[in-house]
């Protein structure tokens, strides 16, 4: 135990590894900041709705308006910042909640890997990554240090081991494995890629990425870990990222991963990219050489930020599964599926019909979903149930605004998932007007018809 | 190129991956399903459904406009009957070519120049009377096209006598010269898209045959489903019904002042919906590629629900419900709850989860494209 404690935990180690790290991710959290400015998506996503979907606690944050522009800039400043490695501190504390509240504004946008970014950016306010090739370090030498303890680093290979695996443990089910679900519908769609295209509709291709889609994502933390294995593991990564980017739109993620597997990486390939980064840049590597190590100051402040990890990464563990806690289909109900690296998992759409009536006259009308929310919002929202409960609300609140006594909101919704014929979603006799938000179990979905057997 | 090469790589590494995997499986099942050729779909879309259908459609305008000069000559009884045919004939072909708002009709906007409805009484008036108008304005769209025939035929007056009397008198004149202009820019648009489709747009439509957001078939599509659900099922049905708005709106039936003819135009539209669903040819019972074998093709290799029998069935069943049905407008203003009418209303809803969830998932079409990254 104790070994342990001083191989993983305590150790020194160099600390070009979390440099390269830093620079990379703040680099490209720069860059995805920009690319998501310049495709309009701050305006289409943020401004544009009136109405937004907020995360169960977190009703408070919604978009600011013009302002919102003034955040995403801010976010990409600090992003800048991170970089550079100047005022890293306040740069990485003003980037996770810079980014963190954007992502809270609306959950249509929801995505894992903004999920990663964000939990990553919280992981990093705890290390120090501005001790080498920083400006903080450049410009005060007592904050450079060329050694850090190795848990600074294997804290990041833990996270993206996490994720990894956890996405590999998601893909162990009957649909995924037996029936090679979704990418049996997806793939089929790309048949126009280059040279691959024509085997995309092949079945065996189906089994074939479902299979090794799995046993990579569960198989890759360790070969990344493995010396011997590690230059084949992270030819793996390349490859799989960049298939994944051509087969599917998921923006950035591939890139982000790519970049972040180099932590596995030893020290000496990192300061061979920092001497190539110095050497483009014209730029000494002087503030590095001194032999001084890293130490998280007082015994307390020990004790908080390995206790805050500590629960960090038990939470990490533990939230995923907390799927089993609520009765039903999981990929059905949605109870417990976000935050829990279930990517590319489903083939799930849905339609929603919502219907007001007055509860007196019984006099009634549908609701056109496309006066209140964006196309994007509108596919979203009909197959999350919580979604539905809370568009429901809004329209309860916005016809009894309008004058409408007596308001009931039905919804006659049908969903179709992985290829099964669509069925009724919502049990169409409950007023969602009545019902409450919360994390119990949503009795008001219709249980799944079928099984899908599996984690 | 690069991605390329490590797409290779990437396969040569799968195909050795699986073939140590699959111990316990017997053999790796090769289904030789060759890949739906969308090229195929599009062509028999484009030679055998849309351009025929805008060429008969061009053909019945042009009999439209034929009447409409001899009515404009010959003010009498006769001559308005046969303009009134006329525009049925045409009306009716019309809704065999208002579901293809792509290219050319999109750019014209030829949907809602042709027919926006209600038809707006004042302005048709106000524009025949002081003869000084732009159809080109988006401002005149229910001023014009069939809707506004409707009014000028059968809306000016009380009873068939009166109505050619006042066309017969002098003021008929100035009405009948609006006829003339109206069926003319039906005419000059519908004749500009056909032209485009049949020089150039058909080649791009046919090329752009990829599976991309923008690509023809993911587009198309988007509006055949767009179509269905907010000009057929709710623009002619569910709107006139009241079921977006708490009351009855029969004065939004189409063809509302002929009163009688709605529940057909209705019917001809959901037939083209379906004809084109199966890949019928237009005017014929042969049939070519199409979404429905499309379905049948995807589903040999998924083996699931036979997705394209279950769509048909409901669109026989909506078909015969709303054939059961009076004039939509008897429908409504003669029942103090239209209940028959909503009951098919229902049959009409039910095909749009299946198209716009079954079979757009089952292509991987993505619906309503948003251009957002997904994980």
């Amino acid at each position: 135990m104790k070994s342990l404690i001083n191989n993983h935990i305590k150790a020194s180690t160099e600390a070009a590894p979390l440099a390269v790290f830093r620079i990379l991710f703040g680099s490209m959290m720069l860059f995805s900041i920009i690319r998501f400015a310049s495709y309009g998506w701050i305006e289409k996503l943020y401004i544009q709705p009136t109405f937004f979907f907020s995360y169960y606690g977190f009703n408070w944050v919604k978009p600011i308006g013009s302002y919102t522009y003034l955040l995403f800039a801010i976010c990409g400043i600090a992003a800048f910042f991170i970089a550079l490695g100047y005022r890293y501190k306040i740069a990485i504390l003003v980037f996770f909640l810079s980014f963190t509240y954007i992502e809270l504004m609306d959950k249509t946008t929801y995505l894992n890997h903004y999920y990663f970014v964000s939990i990553l950016s919280f992981l990093l306010l705890f290390l120090p990554a501005n001790c080498q090739f920083s400006i903080d370090a450049f410009r005060n030498p007592k904050k450079a240090f060329r050694y850090v303890p190795i848990w600074t680093i294997n804290s990041i290979k833990l996270l993206l081991g996490v994720v990894y695996f956890y996405a590999g443990l998601a893909k162990l089910n009957s649909d995924w494995f037996l029936k090679a679900m979704p990418l049996k519908i997806w793939l089929p769609s790309k048949f126009d890629i280059p040279i691959i295209g024509d085997l995309l509709s092949e079945e065996w291709v189906h089994y074939a990425f479902s299979w090794s889609g799995a046993i990579y994502d569960l198989s890759i933390p360790f070969l990344l870990l493995h010396k011997k294995t590690r230059s084949f593991a992270f030819l793996m990564v390349v490859v799989f990222h960049v298939l994944t980017l051509v087969l599917f739109p998921i923006g950035m993620f591939p890139c982000i991963m790519i970049v972040s597997a180099l932590i596995f990486f030893d020290a000496n390939v990192h300061n061979k990219i920092l001497e190539s980064i110095a050497r483009v840049l014209k730029l000494s590597r002087s503030s590095v050489n001194n032999n001084n190590f890293w130490k998280l100051g007082s015994r307390l402040k020990q004790k908080i930020v390995f206790s805050t990890l500590g629960l960090f990464f038990i939470g990490q563990l533990l939230i995923p599964f907390r799927y089993l806690l609520y009765p039903g289909e999981l990929f059905w109900t949605e109870e417990g599926y976000r935050f829990s690296w279930r990517v590319m998992l489903m083939e799930k759409s849905g339609y929603a019909q919502f219907k007001i009536v007055d509860q007196k006259t019984a006099r009634w009308f549908y609701v056109d979903n496309s006066d209140f929310l964006t196309p994007y919002q509108e596919k979203q929202m009909a197959f999350q149930p919580d979604f539905i409960l809370a568009y429901a609300h809004f329209l309860k609140s916005h016809f009894e605004k309008d004058g409408h006594a007596n308001v009931q909101v039905f919804v006659d919704c049908r969903v179709s998932l992985n290829g099964r014929l669509s069925t009724e979603y919502i049990d169409p006799k409950v007023d969602l007007g009545t019902i409450k938000e919360s994390f119990s179990h949503k009795n008001w979905i219709i249980p799944f018809r079928d099984e899908i057997k599996g984690i | 190129m690069k991605k390329v090469l490590l797409g290779f790589v990437f396969l040569s590494f799968l195909a050795a991956c699986t073939s140590e995997g699959e111990g316990d499986q017997p053999t790796t099942i090769m289904v030789n399903t060759s890949a739906f050729a969308r090229a195929d779909l599009l062509a028999n879309w484009t030679d055998n459904i849309i351009i025929p259908s805008y060429e008969s459609f061009s053909v019945a305008v042009q009999t439209l406009s034929e009447a409409s000069i001899a009515f404009k000559a010959d003010r009498n009884e006769a001559n308005l009957t046969t303009l009134r045919s006329a525009w049925l004939a045409a009306y009716k072909s019309w809704q065999h070519v208002a579901l293809f708002e792509v290219g050319p009709a999109e750019i014209k906007g030829l949907r809602l120049s042709v027919n926006s409805f209600p038809a707006n009484v004042e302005k048709i008036i106000s524009n025949s009377t002081s003869g000084d108008y732009d159809l080109n304005l988006s401002s005149n769209r229910s001023a014009k096209g069939f809707p506004a025939l409707d009014y000028l035929l059968y809306g000016v007056a009380e009873t068939d006598a009166e109505i050619v009397t006042f066309y017969a008198g002098t003021e008929g004149v100035i009405y009948t010269n609006y006829i003339e202009a109206i069926v003319s820019d039906i005419a000059t648009l519908s004749n500009q898209v056909l032209a485009d489709w049949k020089q150039g747009y058909n080649v791009t439509f046919k090329n752009n045959d990829g599976a991309s957001a923008t690509a023809s078939v993911d587009r198309f599509v988007n509006d055949y489903i767009f179509y269905y659900e907010k000009f057929l099922r709710a623009g002619k049905l569910g709107i006139p019904l009241g079921v977006f708005s708490n009351t009855t709106l029969s004065g939004n039936v189409e063809a509302y002042y002929e009163g009688t003819v709605s529940n057909e135009l209705f019917l001809e539209g959901l037939i083209a919906m379906q004809d084109f669903f199966n890949g019928v040819h237009f005017n014929s019972t042969e049939k070519g590629e199409s979404l429905a074998s499309y379905l049948d093709t995807l589903n040999e290799v998924k083996e699931g629900d036979d997705l394209a029998k279950i769509i048909n069935n409901q669109f026989n069943t909506a078909r015969t419900s709303v054939t059961a049905l009076n004039a939509f407008r008897n429908e409504i203003e003669n029942n103090a709850i239209p209940s028959n009418m909503l009951a098919a209303y229902d049959e009409v809803q039910r095909i749009v989860p299946l198209l716009k969830i079954d079979m757009v998932s089952a292509m991987s079409i993505s619906i309503d494209f948003v251009d957002a990254d997904g994980d």
